[in-house]
């Protein structure tokens, strides 16, 4: 009985009602995953659960029994930042900082959603893929992640240099 | 107090008008205006790599020993007396520590409000917390559970039975109306202002309008919700806070707890988004008294429905706009009129009559406003007050007319500004919208606007082209205070209970104080976020980067003349006074002789000390009593509207600023795209839904008030006059809420030109342009 988060096995709660959220935050002290509303509508909260992204403030921990979980902290190797985590920097994909940890988690598992050529809402054509509509694609698939003080443009540049880092 | 302050305001400003320009703060063109380094940069935030790394710490992550959690039990009628509280079952609850209600709060004195002349209260709510069964607004927090984990506290709250006597609560707008009030003051404004015989001038008017419009309740809904984490050390609160008022929230705290300033602490080093929602509410209270009656530390992190019930937001807002010009445009009369809400216990006036006033010369004017007293929560200041749904009033009314006569909305507006201000004559310290118009409607492509509304139609959708102006005054606060310390590495730390919530404060008060110091940016540290540091204003009115800026200057200034004085006689400065010197190249030097230098390590070493600091403040702000302050915008929109579903998808802004010099155009970009997007909310979804039968906010999440998201936001093009303004430090104006005046309007207009369907009601959703 353990969940594995950032590569390290964490026992779980005694309080089944301990969402994966809060065991992060208040029990293990992980507060990289941010609480923003507390009921799926945000997306502050978005970690990496075995390679999916979920909002955590909706997942119990027990969900998260015998898996793996990224959390922000997660992404950084060795003090090393991921390479999104340095493109949201460069592009100024963030202002007060509360969203970002969410929006990072969340765009690095839809990169993995785009790789594997998954549809969204305004896919064209399923049968021809994705195409180039790429940051038409970006905006739908991140609109899970909220951020109030507006710094969306810098967000869909930064994952859209992934995608183009990606392809080249 | 308010015809007091029309008095002694009045007074100051016709003394300002015989004292020389020199004399006042601003009178001598700041330097680095002309001098600039690192500053109008491009420069990345320094806390960039804690944020995207999530080791920025925010007030809910502070941890403490024996820390308990707070849920919150919110009334549910608007207005009578608990007369039952059954908290047995709460208070049997596993892991409950306290529940606190009327019946065991300790005395708490009101908190001081929010106002013009104490930098040290933070208070919005101004109404006795806690400490009788009064209810007086639907949410009121009537009993706090403390307890080990947040789920034991939620679980604890909901077993709390609550038993009303209620009496008849006022809830409904259309119904106070009749019991209207008329304050003397707006902010430093007369409110009442009525010149010339506009009656005339409508009987004359070639073109004229007459509408009403509306803007409801917003919420300011940052990501990060309010909270605080809190802890009692003996007599001395400490109070780690999500908040933009630091010194505020600490003498506001002394004051409801009955102790001194300096026995509170409070830090906030990181704050998850304001727009005017973090300031001193309810839950800090509640949360310090709650943990003085429990004896342990306390986390009181709002739930998004708590925030609803007991943050403010601002005012609903319904406004009459009448204009009145003769065939070339020129504006005969300027009625603006309307109502607003603000109970006695709020601290905010909606100002929405002032953007009109200070753009437009008319012949004749008749502005006034009216408050209205509801059993509600109160209101408060949110990003724009005043200006963002003032200027949606007054600039769909500028559209309307040019309709009416047949005139480019871009030419009437340019047609009615003035050279000086509209109603005091003032000069501009700096004021070039028409150049913002000019550089807007290029990037746009302005002339490819069909003037005759739905002339352009794709599918089943209607195109539209708008746009509008968009006004914020300057604030520069007093009391604002830095310190500068250079060690003997010649190394600076500059330090001030200043805040960040996303404007990039430390990034760009880095790049002001290298350049006024003459070093790299690597040589400069800015630390801030916390009351031990030199007393901070607010983080309000778009002030904090002026505010700061002027106190780093005068530190700077004294720093130069103690640097002077250490170096002493055996040196190359030796004999030079103040003013004969400047910052340069790691220490001082004769501003006409820069071989006369001497570094800042070596005056140092000289003189066996390790550091030196000075302090500096802000002073009071003179020069915007003196001088027509304003920063303008010219905002451009391009969208569709569903001739089936009847939404409307905005498809390109253009934003073209008028704000002074900017300081660093990455982070600037992003404020104005930022304020730019809360405008787009505004016009098209965002709305806090009340149940008008009993004063409930029906939309108490963020599933039901709809923000902006990554699908909703197109692209948007950001440009600048770049002007400095010569009154201000560094030539800059403040930017942070400028960004989302104007936008509405340019949206409603763009509907308009879309499909001839003028909606006066904000958010613009489908069902208004369905409906004939």
């Amino acid at each position: 009985m353990a969940i594995a988060i950032n590569g390290t096995d964490y026992s779980l709660p005694d309080d089944p009602r301990v969402s994966l959220l809060d065991l992060l935050r208040e029990r293990i002290g992980l507060t990289g995953t941010k609480l923003g509303c507390n009921q799926g509508a945000c997306g502050a909260c978005t970690v990496i659960l075995d390679g999916e992204r979920v909002l955590s403030c909706l997942t119990l921990a027990v969900q998260a029994d015998g898996r793996a979980v990224t959390t922000i902290e997660g992404l950084s190797k060795q003090g090393d930042m991921h390479p999104l985590q340095r493109a949201f920097i460069e592009h100024d994909g963030l202002q007060c900082g509360y969203c970002t940890p969410g929006q990072i988690c969340s765009a690095v598992a839809m990169l993995g959603e785009m790789r594997r050529g998954d549809p969204s809402y305004v896919t064209a054509d399923l049968v021809a893929g994705l195409g180039s509509t790429t940051r038409e694609e970006i905006r739908e698939r991140m609109s899970g992640n909220l951020c109030r003080c507006g710094a969306h443009h810098g967000i869909v540049e930064a994952i859209e240099e992934q995608l183009v880092g990606d392809a080249a | 107090m308010s015809k007091l302050q029309n008095a002694i305001v009045g007074g100051v400003r016709t003394a300002m008008g015989y004292v020389p320009s020199s004399w006042l703060p601003g009178g001598t063109r700041d330097p680095l205006i002309d001098k600039r380094v690192t500053l109008g940069t491009q420069q990345s935030r320094v806390d960039g790599p804690d944020k995207v790394q999530g080791v920025a710490r925010f007030a809910a992550e502070v941890r403490m020993d024996g820390l308990v959690y707070a849920a919150c039990v919110h009334s549910t009628i608007a207005r009578g007396k608990i007369t039952e509280l059954d908290l047995a079952a709460a208070e049997a609850a596993p892991g409950v520590v306290l529940v606190m209600t009327h019946r065991n709060a300790p005395k708490l004195a009101l908190p001081p409000p929010i106002g013009m002349t104490n930098l040290k209260a933070a208070g919005n709510n101004i109404l006795p917390i806690m400490q009788d069964a009064d209810i007086r607004w639907n949410g009121q927090t009537v009993a706090l559970v403390l307890a080990e984990t947040q789920e034991q506290a939620n679980h604890a709250a909901s077993l709390i039975v609550v038993r009303y006597e209620q009496a008849a609560a006022r809830t409904r707008f259309e119904d106070a109306k009749a019991d209207a009030t008329t304050p003397d003051s707006l902010m430093i404004e007369r409110n009442r202002l009525k010149r010339g015989d506009t009656d005339a001038a409508f009987r004359n008017a070639a073109g004229s309008v007459d509408a009403v419009y509306r803007t409801p309740w917003h919420n300011h809904n940052p990501i990060e919700p309010n909270a605080a984490t809190i802890a009692w050390q003996g007599d001395r609160l400490i109070v780690h806070d999500a908040t933009q008022m630091l010194n505020g929230t600490a003498g506001s705290l002394a004051k409801v707890f009955g102790i001194k300033d300096t026995q509170v602490f409070v830090s906030s080093p990181f704050v998850g988004g304001a727009f005017g929602g973090k300031a001193l509410w309810d839950h800090q209270i509640l949360g310090a008294a709650a943990s003085k009656l429990a004896g342990r530390p306390v986390r009181i992190a709002l739930s998004r429905a708590s925030m609803h019930r007991l943050i403010g937001g601002r005012s609903q807002t319904e406004q009459r706009v009448a204009l009145a010009a003769d065939a070339t445009g020129k504006l005969k009369a300027l009625l603006h009129q309307g109502f607003s809400v603000k109970p006695p216990h709020s601290v905010c006036d909606e100002a929405f009559t002032l953007s009109g006033r200070s753009l437009y010369e008319s012949e004749s004017y008749d502005i006034v406003q009216h408050t209205l007293d509801l059993d509600l929560l109160a209101n408060t200041f949110m990003r724009a007050p005043g200006e963002a749904v003032g200027t949606f009033a007054i600039e769909s009314a500028m559209d309307e007319l040019a309709h009416d006569l047949g005139i480019d909305p871009i030419a009437l507006r340019l047609r009615n500004i003035g050279d000086t201000d509209p109603v005091s004559g003032a000069p501009h310290s700096q004021s070039d919208l028409r150049l913002a118009y000019e550089l807007g409607a290029k990037k746009f492509g302005w002339d490819r606007r069909a003037a005759t509304p739905k002339s352009r139609q794709d599918g089943e959708w209607l195109i539209g082209m708008g746009c509008a102006t968009g006004s914020f005054p300057y604030v520069r606060m007093p009391g604002m205070s830095a310190r500068i310390t250079i060690d003997s590495n010649g190394h600076a730390t500059v330090s001030s209970a200043a805040h960040e919530m996303g404007m990039g404060t430390a990034t760009v008060q880095r790049q002001h104080a290298a350049d006024r110091l003459g070093l790299p940016l690597d040589y400069v540290t800015v630390r801030i976020g916390d009351t031990d540091l030199p007393f901070g204003s607010f983080a309000g009115g778009s002030s904090q980067t002026a505010s700061l800026g002027a106190a780093i200057n005068a530190a700077s200034a004294k720093l130069a003349g103690d640097l002077l004085r250490l170096a002493g006689n055996d040196t190359p400065l030796a004999g030079l006074r103040a003013n004969e010197i400047e910052f340069a190249n790691h220490g001082l030097r004769k501003i006409d002789e820069p071989s006369r230098y001497e570094s800042f390590a070596s005056i140092l070493e000289r003189a066996s000390r390790s550091e030196i600091s000075a302090m500096g403040e802000s002073g009071a702000p003179l020069e915007i009593l003196k001088f027509s302050m304003h920063s303008r915008s010219a905002i451009f929109c391009e969208l569709r509207v569903s001739e089936v579903t009847g939404e409307v998808r905005v498809t390109r802004l253009v934003g073209a600023f008028d704000c002074g010099r900017i300081l660093n155009p990455k982070t600037a970009t992003s404020q104005f795209r930022g304020g730019m997007i809360m405008g787009l909310g505004m016009a098209l979804t965002e709305e806090t839904l009340l149940d008008k039968r009993n004063g409930r906010i029906m939309s108490a999440s963020m599933t039901d008030y709809h923000v902006p998201v990554h699908l909703d936001v197109p692209e948007i093009d950001v440009l600048w006059t770049d002007i400095p303004d010569p009154r201000t430090p560094m030539g800059a104006r403040g930017i942070g809420e400028i960004g989302i005046a104007g936008v509405a309007a340019a949206i409603a207009n763009a509907v308009f030109n879309a499909t001839g369907k003028r909606i006066r009601d904000l958010p613009l959703t489908p069902d208004k342009l369905l409906s004939d």
